[in-house]
């Protein structure tokens, strides 16, 4: 019952708060928002499992109890953890904490309402990591959606209603179409399922696959799906040609929900395709590793080269979540157990950066008003604290070693130099290194105009250091970063021993 | 054994509970001619609705109607010109629930009002007859059900007497209805001319007993045909879908929000109700098909298609927003055709009853928007979507549950709305392995779903995102308005629990209808 404690407390959480009265409403989620975050480490420490959620093995904390039966198929209350789902769990409870805190802040409206949003996002975000039944999932899946919708169309900057509308319609209409390839799924997979468990489901696959529907035969039918899925999910990622909401949304976004967007939510897309594409579709993942990896090294090239050609601070931020997202694309299709479980482990490590970054980003929008790079010089006098963490963070980013970016880039490429599912591996193995490059390039050249320098940004009004509050939870992502760069094994061990069986299962 | 017998007649209390309450308002209103006693006159409607939801679900639960039980079973009422069975109770229970909904906000949104009694009564006078059309079992009976509703139903479109659009709405209403009227009883005299028989088995056994003397199949053919086809016409104008659903913006428009919650939602599940028992009970597919040489089910496939379309892209194109839910409210009931389209499949019972629970969750997603709506009257903000702008930091609440049920209608999950219009799209792809046109309605209702967020969405938008245009003083918070459209948005929201259940009674209410 701890999951269920979990999302219960961040959805109760949610709704005192929503009533809240705005003055104490900052302070009230935090405390709040402890508790999930606590309870999650204490999942972390207690988690015994072993295997694949959704393939064999243990599952942790599981639970499930029946729901509803719609047709020939049933729906439960279907929860549980395995190495793959857990440290994005704790990623989520970690970031929402600490999204909290960065708000106090720059958010001085209708604050109840914003912090409310925040714990919905949450309990939903917490949903979609654990929860093992496909409609359960998509409930919580979508669920996301609307709080998000609703942040940066109403805190958001100049442009918002534009960004969120446009946030809604992609992410909505890419989700309409993984439905419906997912439920054709279930229907081609004929009465050898009756449930729409994913466990269930992925071992209907895996040991045969789809009979077929409508006269599609059941490989065919396989191949729309994967492709139906894949297309979803990739919006979602976002990986080019769909990234385009990306950008406008997080600029637009205010600083906690560009941190939650880019921390776990586009972890949902990579999460959701390992979980469905590289999982359940082995032989489809085989037939199509080649065009998938082009376009996760087109991804990391082009999204670098976007963000090289910014000049605003958190457009380039924006823009380097698409290529680092190419990374884990790349990662998965390799389909190696490095490959894999480097992905996943790219997953937290970029979460927990792309979050430090905005923030520090966030920081020094709320001291100096602006976030151009052409404006801004000298800024390591006036914030040294800020700014050296912003510093630390991109080189996280750059994938400095004894940092987690290093270890999630370096079994990347490692485990896709050697794959042998993808052909021409070491070919784009180079490709996508090459996007290092050119990710050094760009922050490093940000920072050399922005933070060195002479100081000569002409304000009104006094730019001085950044909050404490604000650098605290800055120096705990930090920590964070630092601690998986020096001992991964603290995640990687268990999400290796969730990995294997998708490798196996599949080859 | 039962520990009481009841006579036949009682299984129809809660139509007639209805009756009476509207009987007790009206002794209330000559005892105390223009009663201004808000509280007395809604609470006695409360009262009465509820009471006929309580009974309602008290006979559903206690197996009244279900087949295969001892002692229970379909209940003829009057030599079968009333039936009693799943069907007609699961119905019963939409009415009442939007009936009391109704009341409950009509408590402030009456204030002031001149005719509060006639009002009332109307209403719960209008329940009654939706109540009757759902277990009516006979053309007779249906018509005078039908009438029953219609006639109290335009004079609440019209009761703003100083209102030129609510006048003129109801003069619309009234002239189309009577015209829908006329050609349904049309159709009524056309197949008792082709059949001998008012009671629906009867036309149903005369009907295959022609079928098979093919003989008289020709000339027989033609006047059932165009009996059926005029039937159609009177159900299409009593649940607003094309061709007959002109009456419907101009009506809810004008008409008091409240009221027009109560026709686009009770109304219409009244219609469908109807619809349902007629063409399952007195036209069987085959038999039907062999003497007027078309499948009807034809007719409703092509009526959903353009009734859902035309619905959704007149709905994109509004700037009131009352308007908009009207035309969104035609395109629902494009949807609900879709149940009987696929009545000539193999499991078209089961798209039957998806199509019996998008009604019900329905009834409680819009009668909550257009009580929204009323709210918003009620505050006098004005009509279009700018006037909505910003309202959300004034009254966070009930733009809360606008937003749910905006989002619910759309089909977002995990709204009520996304698992009744899932529910309805998996029965009728599974029906469409028999009959392949199915597929066409299943894509076009998904198309529909999502072509409908955009308009949906926009009135989110204005409500939460949009600055307000002018700075407003704090909004009133009239409570009865606000109990229903709460009431409305938890149900929206907490029926996820117990879908299964209710789901499984509409499946269940339909298997049997057809069987």
């Amino acid at each position: 019952m701890m999951i269920e404690a979990l999302i219960a407390v961040a959805l109760v959480g949610a709704l005192v708060t929503f009533v809240a009265p705005n003055r104490i409403a900052g302070k009230l989620a935090f405390a709040i928002s402890l508790v999930p975050a606590a309870l999650s480490l204490w999942l972390f420490a207690a988690f015994d499992g072993s295997g694949n959620a959704l393939l064999d093995g243990e599952l942790a904390f599981e639970s499930q109890a029946a729901w509803l039966e719609i047709g020939n198929h049933s729906i439960s209350w279907f929860v549980g953890l395995d190495g793959i789902s857990l440290p994005l769990v704790v990623l989520t409870t970690i970031l929402c904490t600490l999204a909290i805190v960065s708000s106090w802040t720059p958010i001085d409206d209708r604050e109840s309402q914003f912090y409310g949003l925040i714990l919905f996002i949450e309990a939903n975000l917490i949903g979609v990591f654990s929860a093992l039944d496909f409609f359960l999932w998509f409930v919580f899946w979508e669920a996301v959606l609307i709080p998000m919708y609703l942040l940066i169309g109403i805190w958001g900057g100049p442009r918002r209603k534009y960004a969120a509308i446009k946030f809604f319609v992609y992410t909505n209409v890419a989700s309409l179409v993984m439905f419906g390839s997912f439920i054709m799924l279930v229907f081609g997979l004929g009465d050898s399922v009756t449930s729409f468990a994913l466990p269930e489901i992925a071992s209907a696959m895996v040991n045969g696959g789809p009979e077929g529907l409508f006269g599609l035969g059941g490989t065919t039918l396989a191949s729309v799906v994967f492709i139906g899925m894949f297309l979803g999910f990739a919006v979602k990622v976002p990986i080019v040609p769909f990234h385009t909401w990306l950008p406008d949304a997080h600029v637009e976004a205010p600083t906690p929900a560009s941190i939650l967007l880019a921390g776990v939510l586009l972890k949902m897309g990579t999460y959701a395709l390992l979980r469905f594409n590289f999982t359940m579709f082995p032989n489809q993942v085989e037939t199509y590793a080649i065009p998938i990896a082009a376009i996760a090294v087109i991804s990391v090239i082009y999204g670098a080269m976007l963000a090289l050609a910014q000049t605003d601070l958190k457009r380039i931020v924006a823009y380097s979540s698409v290529s680092s997202m190419g990374y884990v694309i790349l990662g998965l299709v390799a389909y190696t157990q490095f490959g894999v479980g480097g992905a996943t482990f790219q997953m937290v490590s970029h979460g927990l950066i792309s979050g430090l970054m905005f923030m520090a980003v966030g920081v020094i929008y709320n001291a100096t008003h602006t976030r151009m790079v052409t404006d801004m010089s000298g800024m390591a006098d006036r914030m040294p604290i800020a700014v050296g963490i912003l510093i630390a963070g991109a080189f996280g980013y750059m994938g400095l070693p004894l940092m987690s970016g290093f270890y999630g880039e370096f079994t990347i490429f490692f485990g896709t130099f050697g794959s042998e599912l993808l052909d021409y591996s070491p070919l784009f193995t180079a490709a996508a290194m090459f996007g290092i490059v050119i990710v050094a390039g760009y922050l490093l050249f940000a920072l050399q105009r922005a933070v060195f320098g002479p100081y000569r940004l002409e304000t009104d009004y006094e730019v001085g250091r950044a909050p404490m509050h604000d650098v605290a939870s800055m120096v705990v992502l930090l920590g964070l970063i630092i601690l998986l760069g020096v001992a991964p094994d603290l995640i990687f061990d268990m999400i290796t021993d969730a990995v294997d069986p998708i490798i196996r299962g599949g080859l | 054994m039962a520990v009481l017998e009841l006579p036949d007649w009682m299984a129809l209390a809660p139509a007639l509970i209805l009756a009476g309450t509207a009987l007790v308002l009206f002794l209330i209103d000559s005892i105390d001619p223009h009663s201004t006693n808000r509280t007395l006159l809604s609470g006695t409607a409360i009262v009465g609705s509820l009471s006929s939801l309580a009974v309602a679900v008290w006979y559903t639960a206690a197996g009244v109607g279900a087949t295969g039980i001892e002692n229970y079973g379909v209940i003829d009422v009057m030599n079968g010109q009333f039936v009693v069975d799943q069907l007609a109770l699961y119905f019963m229970i939409i009415i009442s629930v939007v009936t009391a909904l109704v009341t409950v906000a009509s408590h402030d949104y009456l204030r002031d009002h001149t005719y509060q009694a006639e009002y009332y009564s109307l209403v719960v006078l209008a329940a009654t007859g939706m109540s009757m059309m759902a277990a009516s079992n006979s053309l007779v009976t249906i018509f005078i059900a039908l009438e029953l509703t219609s006639l109290p139903s335009y004079a609440l479109v019209a009761i703003l007497k100083d209102n030129r659009g609510s006048v003129e709405a109801g003069l619309k209403y009234f002239l189309i209805g009577a015209l829908s009227s006329a050609i349904f009883v049309y159709g009524v005299s056309l197949v008792y001319g082709a059949t001998g028989s008012l009671q629906l088995e009867a036309i149903a056994t005369e009907v295959e007993v022609i079928a098979e003397n093919a003989g008289t199949a020709d000339e027989m053919g033609g006047l059932l045909g165009l009996g059926i086809l005029m039937l159609i016409g009177g159900i299409a104008f009593k649940t607003a879908s094309v061709p007959f659903h002109f009456w419907a913006p101009e009506a809810y428009e004008g008409a008091p929000a409240p009221i027009s919650a109560f026709l686009s939602s009770a109304s219409k599940a009244a219609g469908f109700v109807l619809a349902f028992r007629v063409f399952t009970t007195a036209f069987p597919v085959g038999a039907t098909a062999d003497i007027i040489g078309v499948d009807w089910t034809l007719a409703f496939a092509i009526l959903a298609i353009v009734t859902m379309t035309l619905g959704n892209f007149a709905a994109a194109t509004q700037e009131n927003v009352k308007r908009m839910l009207a035309y969104s409210s035609i395109g629902h009931a494009g949807y609900v055709l879709i149940g009987l389209a696929a009545l000539s499949a193999e499991g078209g019972e089961l798209v039957m009853g998806a199509a019996m629970m998008h009604l019900l969750v329905y009834g409680f997603m819009n009668t909550g928007a257009f009580l929204f709506v009323g709210l918003a009257e009620h505050w006098g903000v004005g009509r279009t979507f700018e006037d909505y702008n910003g309202l959300a930091e004034r009254a966070p609440f009930a733009c809360g549950a606008m937003a749910i049920f905006m989002f619910s209608l759309a089909g977002v999950p995990p709204f009520g709305g996304f698992w009744s219009k899932y529910l309805l799209y998996t029965e009728t792809i599974n029906a469409a392995a028999d009959n392949t046109i199915l597929l066409a309605l299943a894509a076009a209702l998904v198309i529909n779903s999502a072509l409908s967020l955009y308009y949906y969405s926009r009135l989110v938008k204005a409500l939460w995102i949009e600055e307000p245009l002018l700075d407003r003083d704090r909004l009133a918070q009239p409570t009865g308005l606000y109990a229903a459209i709460v009431a409305a948005a938890v149900m929206t929201v907490v029926i996820l629990p117990a879908f299964g259940p209710i789901a499984d009674a509409a499946l269940e209410a339909a298997a049997a209808v057809v069987a």
